[in-house]
């Protein structure tokens, strides 16, 4: 796919976040909050940073490649992965619902195309992105490898073990991301279980750690992921920090872990799609 | 379900055995002062929040670690108090399963296991979290005792008992909304099966949401001139072998059915008990050897063959065995 521009990416982050919505909304149940306030990370990535190919081939040689670690949000990903031409947009009416493709948490046992590993049990994706990018660089393929984890999952101590592992292992084609939205499930991370100061951490385990502090800003996200991509090929996994808002897009969904994972009445969502611009017309 | 058919058991109300739970764990911790509570970001999924307000200092957010949460767990029980860990049935097992089998069953300590969402019938959100190797898993273990009560009030009483019980419990209940038929006032004795229904022909063996299923079954069944006997297993291990033994003695075949994998599930605990004493015909309903799918409860329920027409047909062919 070509690299599109800004202008056309924010208007492909309105037209994502109608999809979450009505995926959602559909079935009455999934994840609206971190899929809304991580629709920019996504637009960025597969519609201008990636290099990959949406005839999908599960083992994406010279493709970049994208693992979702927290695959509770899978209605972005889904989202995107159809308008970017993996599978029909007309498919995302099936999300959860009995024989879809779309399973609740991401899956390749339907055969989706974009999908390279299940996910949904937490604090596994990093492991198996650093396992991705060392075999690329067995075979010489000078691709990169991201993936994004939640902050709650940061709790899991898989991903310590992987975050030691990677810098050990030099594994520098990598670009790990956190949705740094600072909440989870029964509330913000501070309460539940304070990450601390989650930099100081990535760095002391030996990444090189960059922060985008504007992470639903168009323009922000793409200098952010510019910055990681200047970083890959020196010696340290690069981790990029991106601070979002659960919920973005919509007001009364915004920054608050209530909207993790419950779906929008019918009025919420009239509501809710009335401030979001139809801009490639809705599945 | 054909509202004509004459059910043994009935109900008027439907609630989720994940409630049972979280009251009975409310009023085993205002019984009990050693009782204290541990959770993985679940508290509302597992209804521990009543617990955790009352009990505010009996009371632990583990965040999102499980393992961590075994271990400590483990670590809790000096003196004499009685931990209960909650998250989801997958989370409970699977990803802790060396925590449990070294830090828990091993060294025998007296930690309640508290699983939610098990099997199908957590419905849409898939089969990342639709566990149904749990009850093998646990079962395998020595020590472990391997509890799946079938409605709200069987759970509430089933977490009070085993706050009672000295020695590592995995309780396994779900998410769903499921008929309330069993009696408020119910004693929950572990390890012995309960004898729901009296019948002839074939024994039905039944376990969790699918004791429902079962009780629908026998009436089909009966309509049909077909004299079925239920059981209800909500102790997986230890197993009520001699009520297993007398009843197919009595009926000379018998089903299992469970919200489970066939291999390692209930079903197989039976065959064993069967096949040493007494050898019958058994028909197995459960999963057989797939992962799950999003859908909703009833859809899954009867995708996968898990309803009571599939018991109704499994008690057939046991006959048919005979
Ligand atoms: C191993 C595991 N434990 C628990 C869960 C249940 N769970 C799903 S999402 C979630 C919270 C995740 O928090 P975060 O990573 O911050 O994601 P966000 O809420 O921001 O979307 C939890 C506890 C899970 N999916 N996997
Ligand atoms: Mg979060």
């Amino acid at each position: 796919m070509d690299k599109q521009p800004l202008a056309q990416l924010t208007k492909i982050s309105s037209q994502v976040r109608r999809d979450i919505l009505r995926m959602v909304h559909a079935v009455q149940s999934g994840h609206p909050g971190a899929s809304l306030g991580c629709t920019e990370f996504f637009v960025a990535l597969y519609f201008n940073q990636m290099k990959h190919d949406s005839n999908f081939n599960m083992n994406g040689a010279g493709e970049d490649l994208f693992f979702l670690s927290n695959g509770h949000i899978s209605p972005v990903w889904y989202s995107v992965l159809a308008r970017s031409g993996y599978f029909p947009a007309e498919e995302l009416k099936t999300f959860r619902k009995l024989n879809s493709r779309l399973q609740g948490h991401p899956a390749t046992e339907e055969n989706l195309p974009g999908i390279r590993i299940a996910s949904g049990s937490l604090g596994q994706g990093l492991s198996a992105a650093i396992g991705a990018a060392q075999a690329k660089k067995i075979d010489k393929d000078d691709s990169t490898v991201y993936v994004l984890m939640g902050d709650g999952e940061q709790q899991e101590g898989q991903v310590w073990e992987a975050c030691m592992y990677a810098a050990h292992h030099k594994v520098d084609n990598l670009i790990a991301t956190i949705d740094f939205n600072r909440q989870q499930i029964d509330g913000p991370t501070k309460d539940v279980m304070d990450l601390k100061d989650l930099k100081a951490k990535w760095e002391a385990f030996g990444w090189e750690v960059i922060e985008t502090f504007k992470g639903n800003d168009m323009e922000a996200v793409l200098e952010g992921l510019e910055k990681a991509k200047s970083l890959t090929g020196k010696g340290k996994p690069v981790l990029n920090l991106l601070h979002t808002e659960m919920g973005y897009g919509v007001d009364f969904m915004v920054g608050t872990h209530k909207w993790h994972g419950i779906a929008p009445s019918d009025e919420q969502l009239e509501n809710a799609l009335g401030q979001l611009e139809e801009t490639l017309g809705d599945y | 379900m054909d509202k004509t058919l004459d059910l043994k058991y009935t109900y008027t109300e439907k609630k989720d055995t994940r409630s049972g739970f979280g009251d009975g764990l409310l009023e085993a911790g205002r019984k009990n002062p050693n009782v204290v509570g541990l959770c993985a970001d679940l508290i509302g999924s597992l209804k521990m929040g009543a617990f955790q307000k009352e009990f505010p200092e009996r009371f632990f957010q583990v965040g999102i670690a499980e393992a961590n949460m075994i271990g400590l767990a483990a670590g809790m029980t000096i003196n004499g108090k009685i931990p209960f860990t909650g998250t989801f049935a997958n989370f409970s097992t699977g990803r802790v399963y060396d925590q449990i089998r070294q830090s828990v069953a091993y060294s025998d300590k007296n930690v309640k296991i508290c699983a939610s969402h098990a099997g199908l019938t957590l419905g849409e959100d898939g089969a990342t979290h639709q566990i149904l190797e749990d009850v093998g898993m646990m079962k395998m273990l020595p020590h472990m005792t391997v509890i799946n009560p079938c409605d709200y009030n069987q759970t509430k009483a089933a977490t009070m008992a085993i706050a009672d019980f000295e020695g590592p419990v995995y309780l396994r209940f779900g998410r769903p909304s499921w008929p309330i038929f069993t009696p408020a006032d119910q004693k929950f004795e572990i390890g012995k099966a309960w004898h729901m229904i009296e019948g002839t022909d074939v024994t039905i063996f039944a376990t969790g949401h699918l004791v429902w299923e079962a009780v629908v079954a026998e009436a089909m069944l009966r309509e049909e001139g077909i004299s079925a006997e239920v059981i209800n297993i909500h102790t997986i291990k230890p197993l009520d072998e001699a009520a297993i033994i007398a009843s197919v003695k009595k009926t000379g075949c018998a089903v299992s059915a469970e919200e489970h994998q066939l291999n390692g599930g209930l079903g197989d605990s039976i065959a064993q008990t069967l096949i040493r004493n007494n050898p019958a015909p058994l028909e197995y309903v459960g999963v057989n050897d797939s992962f799950g799918e999003s859908g909703t409860p009833t859809e899954l329920l009867e995708k996968y063959g898990l309803n009571a027409e599939n018991i109704v047909k499994a008690a057939k062919k046991a006959i048919a065995r005979k």
